[in-house]
């Protein structure tokens, strides 16, 4: 938008800022840095850059290129200031721009359509000339009625001295829907802002049976949550006899004042919220040097069928219920496997990916027989007499790691991302469609101009006019032309 | 039969329609090209049976089996979570036969919009390419069941919708790249550069993974640690330094003769007799329906769904930033266009740099890049 020439040096920078060259630079900008922050890995160990580096540019660059680099806040670089700058500068020109063009827009939205004088009927995008039978004041009521069956344009009449104007128009609010998308980013930018100064984020590990009050947010701070949170249980679930992990499941108790409030199992993409702060699941591990907190719960089942639970510590002993028969706990796997060839079991991996227990089962003294029980698989758990050994669980010694959040900006940023889908379709896929019906007496007949614009999608505005100029023509009046 | 038949049925057919394409734009007899759509449609109705069947097999393998669910609305419920979940677009091999269903789709709305069938010579050679692609690289075609993150509500909006995105933006690619052809007329002309330049690397690029691929497909076992640790070994980054010189050299040479003689692809194209401003509508109308739906599937569900899983609904990894930086560059186009007044050969190129950025946002972060984003990876 260009103002009068004398301007002062207030209105140049803000002419600069609501120029669209600015944007298309910023979004230039925006695109090129960012790519150097995929690049180089963010928040990590110095090595790992260190590393990249002198892959990239050779031993002896490197450590100059990492300081230069350093000094540029490129190892953080979406939270360095210059990128914040940027960030900045482009709300700016949103905004800047959006006043700059609104008055002018809103102007289109809320002015009401006036008839145009004759010589402005020349040079319409979409323009129609048809002949109807019959003198204008008797025609005039079916180029309403088609006009509004087809397009649902309410036409406003003004009598002219030849005859008549007919005009109307639609979707002028839909010239909002850019600004719209604009105030949206807005949105979601403050709403990313609030969180940053008003929220945390931290993680916590805690382990089955234990609870915390408080959390730690890098950087050795400390945040205590107002209420205890408890582990009571961690289990994964696996896709049949793979490894591949199916549910990551923790089950968490707050309690408020000394009082259980609330209890819920959370899972991936299910987490649990109180008082704003939300609990999600993010990972989990084996607690070191905590095998003498396991508990071992198996389910013991004699051939009769007396059953009874039982809770048992590593290296401690129990009786099938209704005999003699005593099995101790001698050792205990995480993961195992057996190898065949050896004869040998060994564990695999550091999770509980199959836990096991190795039972030494003896009657009045004398042993009898022994060998791995699995959790995860029931052929283990029937021994030879019969009887049945059910391992239900190993509590105790497992973590969940919970990622801790509390932002209250975030239904900012939600609200701002709807009110962004909203902008974006009504400034895609919605049009502002303006209308013209000129009506003029010929010899006692009615000669129809009809012009037409659209600002987006022209191409199916005209289709539609088309239609309405061949519906016209084939009505009863029709067919001069 | 299962669907593993019907996709190659699917593969076949539109190898074919490319063929029949081609000879129409030699030939133009009308009944070649309706022998080429009819073969086209037929491909894309096996591909659209071979996507339901494999949904259906997916569906099966994470089925609640366990009986705990009970109650008629609990199990009905269930069922349709478990259909949602079990949509076959979860990894870099079903991601990319989702993107061929959708260029073909495109590709056939735009046929019988512009009764126009000289670009199916160019459409069906990317479709063709990009599952012989899978072909070629021994890409793992197994059904995996979904990882605790995926399994969530968004997944299917969010990669449907990114798909239908990634798709406008090939299309406009293509028509950007050939209204670019056809409108340069100088080889001094920066934008005639620009276009030889790109589709010489592009060639280069194909042709030297493919040399890679044949040196150390044995060593490297997979196609993942093929790309991640013997890229450009067998050409450009050869121990040996004579190879290494050689290459560079012959691509530098390539280039330069591809610039020297593109005019031969002019002329070639000239043929096709679609007018360039069809090709400029149709490029900017891609956009402006990919767009939205990239911003709303992409970004935001993707932003969404990230919140919900682990409560950072932007947490700036290379997956995030990439597909940021591809909003950008789209955004660059509307805006330049629709408000600068940008048109032509200009608006061309920054509609090609838009779909560099989809391609490295969809394999470039994956194979090159590490992130959270670990299940587009090939296994």
């Amino acid at each position: 938008m260009k103002r009068s020439k004398n301007t002062t040096f207030i209105d140049k920078i803000w002419d600069s800022f609501a120029s669209v060259n600015l944007a298309v630079v910023i979004f230039a900008v925006i695109a090129l840095t960012s790519i150097i922050g995929t690049i180089i890995e963010q928040n990590v160990e110095p090595a790992k850059n260190m590393k990249l580096l002198s892959r990239l540019f050779g031993e002896s660059s490197a450590p100059v290129l990492f300081d230069v680099f350093e000094r540029l806040g490129f190892m953080d670089m979406y939270h360095s200031w210059w990128f914040m700058a940027i960030l900045l500068l482009f709300a700016t020109n949103i905004v800047v721009c959006s006043i700059d063009r609104i008055p002018k827009i809103m102007k289109l939205v809320k002015d009401p359509l006036k008839p145009l004088s004759g010589d402005h009927f020349k040079g319409f995008g979409i323009q129609k000339e048809i002949l109807l039978k019959g003198k204008p004041e008797k025609t005039k009521e079916t180029v309403i009625n088609t006009i509004k069956k087809r397009t649902g344009f309410n036409l406003t009449e003004v009598r002219e001295e030849d005859g008549f104007q007919l005009y109307s128009q639609r979707g002028n609010h839909t010239r909002l829907g850019v600004y719209i998308t604009h105030f949206s980013i807005l949105l979601i930018l403050s709403g990313s802002i609030a969180g940053i100064i008003f929220g945390f984020r931290g993680f916590l590990p805690l382990q089955e049976g234990k609870a915390s009050s408080m959390i730690e947010t890098g950087r050795d701070k400390v945040i205590p949550l107002g209420f205890m949170i408890r582990c009571d249980d961690f289990n994964v679930d696996f896709y049949g006899n793979s490894d591949m992990p199916k549910d990551y499941m923790s089950w968490l108790t707050v309690i408020k004042d000394g009082k259980e409030v609330v209890k819920k199992g959370i899972r991936v993409n299910d987490p649990l919220t109180y008082e704003g702060i939300t609990f999600y699941q993010s990972s989990f591990g084996i607690v070191p040097d905590s095998g003498g907190e396991g508990v071992f719960k198996f389910r013991l089942t004699s051939k009769e069928g007396k059953t009874e639970e039982v809770n048992l510590k590593f290296g401690e002993s129990f009786t099938i219920p209704g005999t003699e028969l005593t099995g101790k706990i001698e050792d205990f796997s995480p993961a195992i496997t057996f190898d065949e060839m050896a004869g040998k079991a060994y564990t695999y991996a550091e999770q509980m990916n199959n836990p096991a227990v190795l039972i030494h089962f003896s009657e009045r003294g004398n042993s009898k027989y022994s060998g791995w029980i699995l959790k995860r698989y029931p052929n283990t758990w029937k021994l030879p007499d019969g009887h049945t050994v059910e391992f239900i669980d190993l509590w105790g010694i497992q973590y969940t790691g919970l990622q801790v959040r509390k932002d209250p900006g975030v239904w900012v940023v939600y609200l701002g991302c709807m009110t962004m889908a909203a902008g974006l379709f009504i400034a895609f896929f919605m049009s502002h469609r303006r209308i013209w019906v000129k009506l003029v007496e010929v010899k006692g007949n009615t000669l129809i101009v009809i012009g037409a614009t659209a600002n987006k999608n022209r191409q199916a505005f005209e289709r539609r006019i088309d239609r309405i100029a061949h519906s016209l023509s084939k009505a009863p009046e029709g067919g001069k032309g | 039969m299962d669907s593993s038949t019907f996709f190659g049925i699917s593969t076949m057919l539109y190898i074919i329609a490319m063929m029949v394409y081609i000879t129409y734009l030699a030939f133009r007899k009308p009944q070649i090209g309706l022998v080429a759509s009819s073969v086209t449609i037929t491909g894309f109705i096996a591909q659209t049976l071979a996507i339901i069947l494999r949904w259906t097999e997916f569906y099966e393998i994470g089925r609640d089996t366990s009986g705990t669910i009970t109650g008629f609305v609990a199990q009905m419920l269930a069922i349709l979570k478990g259909i949602l979940r079990a949509a076959p677009f979860t990894n870099l091999y079903e991601s990319l036969v989702f993107f061929v269903w959708c260029l073909i789709l495109a590709y056939l709305v735009i046929e019988f919009r512009y009764k126009n069938k000289s670009f199916g010579a160019f459409v069906t050679p990317v479709a063709g390419l990009a599952l012989a692609f899978i072909d070629l690289t021994g890409m793992n075609k197994e059904i995996q069941p979904l990882v605790p993150a995926l399994q969530s509500n968004w997944l299917l909006a969010h990669v449907v919708m990114s798909f239908i995105a990634y798709s406008t933006f090939a299309l406009a690619f293509c028509t950007a790249l050939i209204y670019l052809i056809m409108r340069t007329e100088k080889r001094t002309e920066p934008s005639y550069i620009f276009w030889a330049i790109s589709m010489g690397v592009l060639i280069i690029l194909l042709v030297t993974m493919g040399l890679d691929y044949l040196t150390f497909r044995v060593v490297a076992q997979t196609p993942e640690g093929l790309i991640k640790n013997y890229l450009f070994k067998a050409t450009f980054l050869h121990t040996s330094g004579a190879v290494s010189f050689v290459s560079w050299f012959v691509a530098l040479v390539f280039i330069l003769l591809f610039w020297r003689y593109g005019r031969l692809l002019k002329r070639v194209i000239s043929t096709f007799s679609v007018d360039p401003e069809t090709l400029d509508e149709i490029t900017y109308k891609s956009i402006a329906i990919g767009f939205p739906i990239f911003t709303l599937g992409g970004l935001i569900f993707g932003a969404i769904w990230a919140d919900q899983a682990w409560g950072v609904y932007w947490s700036w990894d290379p997956k995030e930033t990439w597909s940021l930086i591809t909003w950008f560059v789209y955004a660059f186009y509307l805006h330049a266009r629709l408000l600068r007044g940008w048109r032509g050969k200009k608006i061309a190129v920054v509609a090609v740099m838009g779909f560099v950025a989809v391609v490295f946002t969809y394999l470039g972060v994956n194979l090159l890049l590490s992130g959270l984003h670990s299940y587009g990876a090939m296994e």
